[in-house]
């Protein structure tokens, strides 16, 4: 059975530049919306670049900075300085 | 448009690294096993604590930094909730009985988890542990502190919600959510992040914070709503400490998966107990309803629930025991909570009525194998005595659960005209239950249960007040005659009517 | 089996008989009528008469449900400790086998609640 990796944004101005990455670099990726929420599902591991992100944004970026819009997350994370990951299984 | 190289000398993870791993040492003056003397009387063996993955990679100068930033966006909505009279905006003052559960049921909660994580975080002898406690601690307690905060302003206006420490520590129903935390806080490191991170967490949450925020979303609830959402990223840090601790203890050792497992299969159930509360409240106290509780169960159970114990089958743990018990109650569990409210409204601090006729459609519609045949000719009764003068009010204390302490109003699985009765004996005395599932966590570690505080007994005993109801009620500190009885002849009810005819006048 | 723990772990039960001023628990139940929605509980004399508790505390409990005009509880169907029995109604609560926490169960076929056995309606 495969697992479902996904990530809960909160649908705010913090979360409009994460998302627009998400669909960038995520293309198999779907995308939800809830009232006040945005829900992204993906089979496969799910990756949110800081270099697309900002991008979007116009400014630096830091991807810790996700804390402020993140809802919630079903997956193993692998966070660093330029992205933050999703997936099942790379344990 | 090219990314700026940044010149930082040390990536995150080595970062974190060394700003937490590899602060820890190898005590020489005193033992490590004196240091550290809760972490292996459970049973539970580490052999290489090197092997905690950390969920997230969090130092403390990020961590202020974003929970700042949450604290400032929050308390601006709360200021403005209040500046421009929020609670006007719910749809109708019923729904505020499900925030005055949560304030004096579920916020507590998260004081004591505040202090359980701050001993974990102090007890683990591996510093990727340590460090996650400690941050879960400082955002338990900011979570009591918002909750406080964001449900304040509806304290100035409507009853119930004036003394939830007191009524926490002392009021029947409450014993239920206090009874579950100090279970978990007596016991030891590695079976609390079990209890708490795990089951209730991981496996559980969806099940206690969607139906709140989202019934306070549907609700007009801006307080809730927002305090809800500025925890949400709190809880995905949670969470992922929540697999964690079960994935690393599974890995380490073999002998670590039956202990595990017991566990699991404990805190499932008073978890799930727990909730019972909460199906009531999905159900029966939100005039905008969001989903049923059979709805949500299947979704963020049977659905969800099954997926991650498959996941879990590859290291011998299996489902959760008596899953399928709970399964077969979702079609009753509401009906059967929100009745019991109903029967005891006179010693609840929060108001129960009857649904009216659409509600009951919708109730039929979401529940078309026992709605009907089971509930509705009781709450039918109910009704016809509310408006023939004679409210019922069951004057009578009830029989309780020795280990989740709920009243015995669950049914033989199978059949819900008949009360499931469990019963143990233990050094000469009887204790009674409401499940298979309660009845196995007594006689796993009955030495824990004989020392239930059980109100219904306490009050028996002569230690809650005074002999009559009135006393008893009064040593809760209610307000009586606000706090209880039914909505329709409430003071919360009066004062919504009220403003309801001048909003609508004005317009 | 005991608890894991880091040193004695042994307690005096919160309950014990002692504790109720000379009373004992006792809880009753009528079954099928779940619009009560639990069995209820009460600290009772061990030398009372069964039938006081009957006429006194059961009866007096249930009094206002539609079917305790009617019923006639001394000819229904006795459980004690889910094992069925006959009470003598003379005898006292003691002598009737009852101790601290027993559970007496009545079911009266016939009565059997707001919409019958089946519903659960109570």
């Amino acid at each position: 059975m495969v697992r479902t990796v996904s990530i809960t944004l909160l649908n705010n101005d913090d979360s409009r530049p994460v998302l627009q990455a998400i669909e960038q670099d995520n293309p198999d990726c779907e995308i939800q919306h809830l009232p006040s929420l945005i829900k992204v599902d993906t089979s496969g591991p799910l990756r949110i670049n800081r270099g697309s992100v900002e991008a979007f944004l116009g400014r630096d970026w830091e991807v810790q900075e996700l804390h402020l819009s993140l809802v919630s997350l079903s997956g193993e994370v692998d966070e660093d300085d330029d992205y933050f990951e999703l997936s099942w299984g790379k344990r | 448009m090219t990314v700026h190289k940044r010149t930082k000398k040390m990536g995150i993870k080595e970062r974190y690294a060394s700003m937490t791993r590899d602060l820890g040492w190898e005590t020489s003056y005193q033992p490590m096993d004196k240091v550290f003397p809760y972490d292996t009387y459970e049973g539970i063996k580490i052999h290489d604590w090197d092997a905690w993955v950390d969920p997230f990679r969090l130092t403390m100068d990020a961590y202020w930094k974003y929970q700042s930033e949450k604290e400032r966006k929050l308390y601006a909505v709360i200021d403005s909730f209040a500046q421009n009279n929020g609670q006007l905006g719910i749809t109708d003052a019923r729904y505020l009985n499900a925030v005055k559960i949560f304030l004096t049921g579920v916020s507590p909660l998260e004081y004591a988890a505040h202090r359980g994580y701050a001993f974990t975080g102090r007890h683990f002898r591996g510093v990727g542990a340590r460090i996650a406690c400690q941050m879960q601690s400082v955002d338990e307690l900011r979570h009591a502190q918002t909750q406080l905060h964001s449900m304040s302003h509806y304290n100035k206006f409507f009853s119930g919600m004036h003394s939830r420490n007191m009524m926490h520590d002392r009021v029947w129903y409450l014993s239920v959510p206090k009874s579950f935390f100090d279970d978990a806080m007596t016991a030891g490191p590695f079976e609390f992040l079990t209890a708490i991170s795990f089951s209730f967490e991981y496996v559980l949450t969806n099940l206690l914070f969607v139906p709140f925020m989202s019934g306070a979303a549907h609700n007009g609830d801006m307080a809730t709503v927002t305090f809800g959402f500025s925890a949400q990223s709190d809880e995905a840090r949670h969470m992922t400490l929540g697999i964690e601790i079960i994935k690393f203890m599974l890995e380490q050792d073999e002998a670590n998966v039956p202990i595990v497992q017991r566990w699991i299969d404990k805190w499932f159930w008073r978890g799930y107990r727990m909730l019972a509360l909460v199906s009531m409240m999905m159900d029966y106290m939100l005039p905008k309803r969001v989903m049923s509780w059979k709805e949500a169960w299947e979704m963020y159970f049977e659905e969800a629930g099954a997926a991650l114990f498959e996941d879990l089958g590859r290291y011998g743990i299996r489902m959760p025991k008596y899953h399928e018990v709970a399964t077969w109650e979702k079609d009753h569990l509401s009906h059967q909570v929100w009745s019991t409210f109903y029967n005891y409204a006179g010693a609840a601090a929060f108001h129960t009525w009857m649904p009216n006729d659409d509600e009951k459609s919708w109730l039929k519609d979401k529940y078309p194998d026992s709605f009907e045949k089971h509930y509705e000719p009781r709450f039918d009764h109910f009704t016809a005595k509310k408006e023939a003068g004679e409210r019922f009010f069951n004057g009578s204390l009830p029989m309780l659960c020795n280990t989740c302490q709920i009243p015995l109003i669950f049914t033989e699985p199978g059949d819900p005209t008949t009360t499931c009765y469990r019963e143990s004996e233990y050094k000469d005395d009887k204790y009674h239950f409401c499940s298979d599932g309660c009845k196995d966590i007594f006689d796993y570690e009955p030495e824990k249960y004989i020392q239930s505080w059980m109100p219904v007994h306490q009050i028996y005993q002569g230690n809650c007040g005074g002999a009559e109801l009135e006393d008893v009620l009064k040593w809760y500190q209610f307000d009586l005659g606000a706090d209880n009885g039914d909505y329709h002849d409430s003071e919360d009810y009066k004062m919504w009517t009220e403003w309801s005819e001048s909003q609508k006048k004005a317009t | 089996m005991s608890v894991k723990s880091i040193g004695d772990y042994s307690f005096t039960p919160k309950d014990k008989v002692e504790n109720f001023h000379g009373n004992m628990l006792v809880y009753m139940q009528w079954e099928k009528h779940l619009s009560f929605c639990a069995p209820l509980a009460f600290p009772l004399p061990p030398d009372m008469p069964f039938g006081d508790l009957v006429a006194g505390v059961l009866a007096p409990a249930y009094a206002v449900h539609p079917d305790s005009e009617n019923v006639d509880f001394e000819k229904g169907e006795w459980q004690l400790n889910n094992v069925p029995f006959t009470p003598d109604f003379s005898k006292s609560l003691q002598e009737n086998g009852l101790s601290h926490k027993s559970v007496i169960r009545v079911r009266t076929p016939g009565l059997e609640g707001l919409a019958g056995a089946d519903s659960a309606a109570g």
